[in-house]
């Protein structure tokens, strides 16, 4: 019994110590002050440089999350177990956030740098007076591939995906809209199509490229494709340029038929404890030459036009990557579908990975 | 007796964790599986698990956790056996066991660039002569790298309980002029059957529900029913869906339990 005792005081201590220390570790760091910022941000998304710029500005300590859906994010705000400050949910989870009544508006008067963001991204459909967000980053879904791989095979529509000679060289990313909207898109259909006789369609179309599919991953295929383990993956631009960057025969291309026009912002979610200094922070990343420095780490498209300036001009030039008003006419925005139409998607999705070659 | 009421007080912690952390959530999950995605009540989760989706997702979580387990016990027995036999056991054993305190995520990472393209394997499988296979999104290396990842948790049990065998049975065996076969068929095997029926539930229970693995390792070419639950909980938010799979889930297991569980004789 004695033994038992001394065993259990033993632990009893040796957390205390362990408690006490982690308490030192971020009183050093400054954890302990109030004037914390939580901030829920995609994986890979910021610049990290200019959190510890922030940070020397305001004083103010930045705690980062990450996450890897808008639906995961969207469950953890729903819960509310952590105090997050700022998200920066996509275009189509903004709708479905303000009507479940997640967002906090914003105080335009303390974002004066907002007069940055070029006019053709501000008060669109999903948030028409820019009331509870600003664009953070926009891009497209298009096809990457290797042009030394593919040697005379040249690919500019998704109807390309399925040539025969493309047998098991095609990576997709895990994700129901992308995969499905491809789908509807190669059918000329919209990306927004909630008839179920259009999405079966577009399911058994999908079936009939499953020889050419090599598998359907996540955030991993940005490091297979770049090491040549595929051919050809259908991936967002932004992934694309950082492929681009490690492999230099990779080339990108937005899809003949249209594709898929996206848009992450920043927004105050109702769990927020620190609205003042989420402003401050929403404000710091409108500025022109932070903008441009994290563009350039990110590299995906900024909607801040002033940010242009500071960029290197074969980045702003790119058509890939900021493809002309005309080429963006033809893309299109998620809508919000509501639940029960994302289930029917996501139902066949499962059924097309469930179908085997 | 005094004893009794001591005991009885030892007992509040245990019972209240088991009640918060084991009834209390499974009563969620049934609770939950009778909802439908708007949040009414009935029975259409039920219904649809009853369609072709979801039973040959069912049947094809049965197959791949069967192939795993009993994989790992071909390997597992005779590993456990000769470990029995070396000088130093703890060495050895431990040897075993420290991969698995290896986050999984980084093991399966890990496999991504040995089973690549240009891969070790591949280049291995080059010089041989035999060429350049696909081996990364096959079912291949889906069950190759469960087995490694589950190995040492067949490997313990089975090895405990051949290590409390009284070697003076076998040697009886042996005096009695029974061949070795038949000492293995009919002395160590029956005597190590628990470890054996312990090391299959800690593989075939977690082995039915992966779910990472199947997007690295197999490139969701191998669809599980954990597929299926984490997709219902992140993407699709239907809860009723995934809590309905989960409630199949616990039903297999405790079938599984109690047809491996040990029935104890005498007391």
């Amino acid at each position: 019994m004695n033994r038992l005792i001394r065993v259990f005081l033993a632990v009893v201590i040796a957390s205390a110590l362990l408690l006490f220390a982690i308490n030192r570790l971020n009183k050093a760091e400054g954890f302990a002050g109030d004037n914390t910022l939580t901030i829920y941000n995609w994986g890979d998304y910021i610049d990290d440089e200019l959190i510890d710029r922030f940070e020397e500005e305001t004083g103010i300590k930045v705690i980062y999350e990450t996450f890897d859906s808008n639906e995961a994010m969207l469950t953890k705000v729903q819960q509310g177990g952590t105090t997050y400050d700022i998200a920066v949910p996509s275009e189509y989870m903004i709708d479905k956030m303000r009507e479940e009544d997640l967002l906090i508006p914003l105080d335009h008067s303390k974002i004066p740098n907002l007069k940055n963001i070029d006019e053709r991204f501000m008060d669109l459909p999903f948030d028409p007076t820019n009331k509870y967000s600003v664009p953070y980053f926009w891009g497209t879904v298009g096809i990457v591939y290797n042009t030394k791989m593919l040697d005379d095979i040249e690919i500019t529509s998704w109807s390309d995906l399925w040539d025969p000679a493309l047998k098991n060289e095609i990576l997709l990313v895990d994700g129901a809209r992308e995969v499905m909207g491809m789908g509807l898109n190669s059918l000329n259909y919209s990306l927004n199509d909630t008839k179920e006789e259009h999405l079966k369609e577009a399911k058994e179309k999908l079936d009939s490229l499953t020889p050419n599919i090599k598998a359907i991953v996540g955030d991993e295929i940005k490091i297979l494709i770049a090491n040549e383990e595929a051919a050809v993956g259908v991936v967002w631009s932004g992934d694309a340029a950082d492929m681009m960057w490690e492999n230099e025969n990779l080339d990108y291309v937005v899809p003949s038929e249209g594709s898929n026009l996206w848009f992450d912002n920043m927004v105050i979610p109702k769990t927020a404890k620190n609205v003042d200094a989420a402003h401050q922070f929403i404000n710091f990343m409108l500025d022109p030459e932070v903008s441009a420095q994290n563009t350039e780490w990110v590299s995906y498209s900024t909607p801040n036009k002033a940010a242009l300036e500071f960029m290197p001009e074969e980045m702003v030039e790119d058509e890939r990557f900021y493809p002309s008003p005309e080429l963006t006419e033809k893309l299109e925005v998620y809508e919000n579908l509501g639940k029960k139409n994302l289930a029917m998607y996501n139902d066949f999705f499962l059924q097309f990975k469930m179908h085997r070659k | 007796m005094e004893n009794k009421f001591t005991r009885n007080i030892y007992m509040v912690p245990y019972a209240l964790w088991i009640a918060l952390f084991v009834i209390a959530p499974i009563l969620l999950v049934l609770y939950y599986s009778f909802f439908d995605i708007e949040g009414n009540l009935s029975l259409v989760n039920y219904q649809k698990f009853f369609t072709p989706v979801y039973l040959k997702m069912t049947l094809s979580s049965f197959w791949y956790a069967f192939l795993i387990t009993l994989i790992s016990l071909i390997v597992a027995y005779p590993t456990a056996y000769l470990l029995t036999k070396t000088k130093h056991k703890q060495l050895w054993l431990l040897l075993i066991i420290v991969p698995s305190w290896i986050n999984l995520l980084l093991k399966a990472y890990a496999f991504l660039g040995i089973f690549g393209t240009y891969g070790i394997t591949n280049s291995f499988l080059e010089v041989i002569g035999i060429g350049s296979q696909q081996i990364l999104f096959t079912d291949f290396s889906f069950i190759f790298v469960s087995v490694y990842i589950f190995i040492p948790f067949m490997i313990l049990p089975i090895f405990n309980s051949l290590i409390e065998l009284n070697p003076t049975l076998i040697d009886a065996a042996n005096d009695l002029g029974a061949s070795k076969w038949t000492t293995f068929r009919r002395v160590i095997f029956p005597l190590t059957i628990d470890g054996v029926k312990s090391g299959c539930q800690v593989v075939f229970i977690p082995a039915l529900s992966l779910f990472m693995l199947t997007r690295l390792i197999a490139g969701n070419r191998v669809i599980t029913l954990g597929t299926a639950i984490e997709q219902h909980f992140l993407v699709t938010q239907d809860w009723g869906m995934g809590s309905t799979i989960a409630v199949f889930l616990i039903i297999i297991m405790f079938l599984f339990m109690s047809v491996t569980g040990t029935r104890k004789r005498g007391i």
